[in-house]
């Protein structure tokens, strides 16, 4: 049996409930499906001395539908969200990031809320204690120097979770809430490019609530991701890709990208397509342009010259198909 | 549940039979199945859910052992390998793993097992491509899986056999 730290279990019913319990505990951490949580708590990377379980929360697992557009509930799980006949084909890049996650044994327990909160990863943090005492630990946990890039300061951790970019093409909007009450924000700002600390949540804020627009439902789109292993991989880098086509010229276009930055990435210069048709000049251009902007650092096995071309070829590919 | 001894009274059902235990908050499934009930059955293989050996069904749906604390598991029903034979038969895919030389060392077995019992309770009519999704988060290291396959076809056509029978 590996090293598990002695914590205290919560099962609140209620997100009102869980959000008092995290501001009222010590050392608090929320937990959904586990599938990542609970593998950083057995190799001592996190070591919380109060663990809020929200899988007894039945508010926060269903997925309604109005005239704003869809909203889906934290503790959705990711197999829910793959096939669910409202977001398969109108939001179609949602479904596929979530049926890209790990393995279907993780996509049947994991959640959307889980995947959107998930820790960033990196090379020298998701290793064992005995492997990351050895090597000093690191700028993100316990210790004082970063691995990734020389001078140290900095900590480059990927975020890795696949269904983020996908619901940032679709200008997903996320619910907060915490002690003070409820807000909403647009998902591009619940990130921001710090591997140490990637999510804008305030300390004891849960995210209760993806929302969808109405307005964009049924806009053509993509998500794929390059793993090592096809069956079951974090992403080494991923793409997910929206494209309205009118008359054969670009009518709406939006790029995200993940696995090739601290934070979900929504890629910069995608209007400039709009009114023009693609042709094999343009979808390079289009492929250099996401090159550049991605900015993937030692923190896999793989090389991050290797993730740099994927993360290209990846865009321009999903882009030449929708454009039909 | 305690304040300060971190415990929790865990009331489920493992295998049909309801039980109570008091089991400690980070006691993990994995380890009440084995340690604590002695269903050696369910193995631990990579302690980080990369294996799918410690696949079990919760409330028929399968999830890792390891990556599930027991005091979540409240009022769940939780099954294992040793739940498949029946009066001392083996189920259609414990047979399927027999016939058709499915095993080799076993560790992979029952989490195998296991996630195909999910599989086909969900899908009875799985083809190769939905067997191999089904499959994906279980690692053999020595069949090559293409055995395994057909150990679920096996099961399937058996079942589908005993179905048009009845």
């Amino acid at each position: 049996m590996e090293y598990m730290p002695n914590f205290q279990l919560h099962r609140p019913a209620t997100a009102e409930e869980a959000v008092k319990m995290r501001s009222d505990n010590a050392a608090a951490l929320y937990v959904a499906g586990g599938t990542d949580l609970i593998v950083n708590v057995r190799r001592g990377i996190e070591q919380p001395e109060n663990l809020i379980d929200l899988s007894a929360i039945e508010e926060l697992k269903s997925v309604t539908k109005d005239k704003d557009g869809l909203h889906i509930g934290a503790g959705v799980t990711l197999k829910e969200v793959a096939e669910n006949e409202n977001i398969l084909g109108k939001y179609q890049a949602v479904a596929e990031a979530a049926a890209a996650v790990a393995g279907i044994t993780h996509q049947q327990y994991g959640t959307i809320g889980g995947n959107l909160c998930l820790d960033t990863r990196c090379l020298y943090y998701n290793q064992s204690e005995w492997w990351r005492q050895s090597n000093d630990y690191c700028l993100k946990e316990r210790g004082d120097i970063g691995h990734v890039a020389s001078g140290g300061k900095r900590c480059f951790a990927a975020f890795s979770g696949d269904v983020a970019p996908a619901l940032l093409i679709f200008e997903a909007e996320v619910d907060l809430v915490g002690p003070e009450g409820s807000r909403r924000i647009p998902l591009v700002e619940l990130y921001q490019n710090d591997g140490l600390d990637h999510l804008t949540l305030k300390p004891d804020e849960l995210l209760t609530a993806v929302h969808l627009p109405k307005a964009l439902a049924g806009c053509p789109s993509r998500y794929e991701k390059t793993r090592i292993r096809g069956s079951i991989d974090f992403p080494l880098a991923g793409a997910a890709v929206r494209l309205k086509m009118k008359a054969k010229k670009v009518n709406d276009f939006a790029i995200a990208l993940t696995g090739v930055n601290p934070y979900p990435q929504i890629v910069k210069g995608t209007d400039d397509y709009i009114g023009n048709a693609f042709d094999d000049e343009s979808l390079d251009k289009l492929r250099d342009n996401v090159r550049k902007q991605a900015k993937p650092m030692k923190t896999t096995t793989v090389a991050p010259w290797y993730r740099r071309r994927v993360i290209g070829a990846l865009a321009r590919r999903l882009t030449e198909e929708l454009a039909g | 549940m305690s304040e300060k001894r971190n415990i929790s009274l865990l009331h489920c059902t493992v295998n049909g039979k309801e039980r109570d235990d008091v089991v400690k908050d980070n006691l993990l499934l994995a380890d009440y199945l084995r340690e604590e009930i002695g269903l050696t059955g369910t193995k631990i293989g990579c302690d980080g859910g990369e294996c799918g050996c410690c696949t079990v069904l919760i409330d028929g749906v399968p999830q890792h052992a390891c990556l599930r604390l027991a005091a979540t598991c409240q009022d769940a029903e939780i099954e294992t390998i040793e739940a498949l034979a029946e009066q001392n038969r083996l189920s259609a895919l414990q047979r399927g793993f027999h016939e058709k030389l499915g095993t080799q060392c076993g560790f992979c077995t029952p989490g195998m097992i296991m996630a195909a019992e999910g599989l086909l309770r969900e899908n009875p009519n799985p083809n190769e491509d939905e067997i191999r999704q089904g499959l994906a988060a279980n690692i053999c290291r020595c069949t090559g899986y293409i055995k395994i396959i057909e150990a679920v076809q096996f099961a399937v056509d058996e079942l589908d056999s005993k179905g048009k029978a009845a």
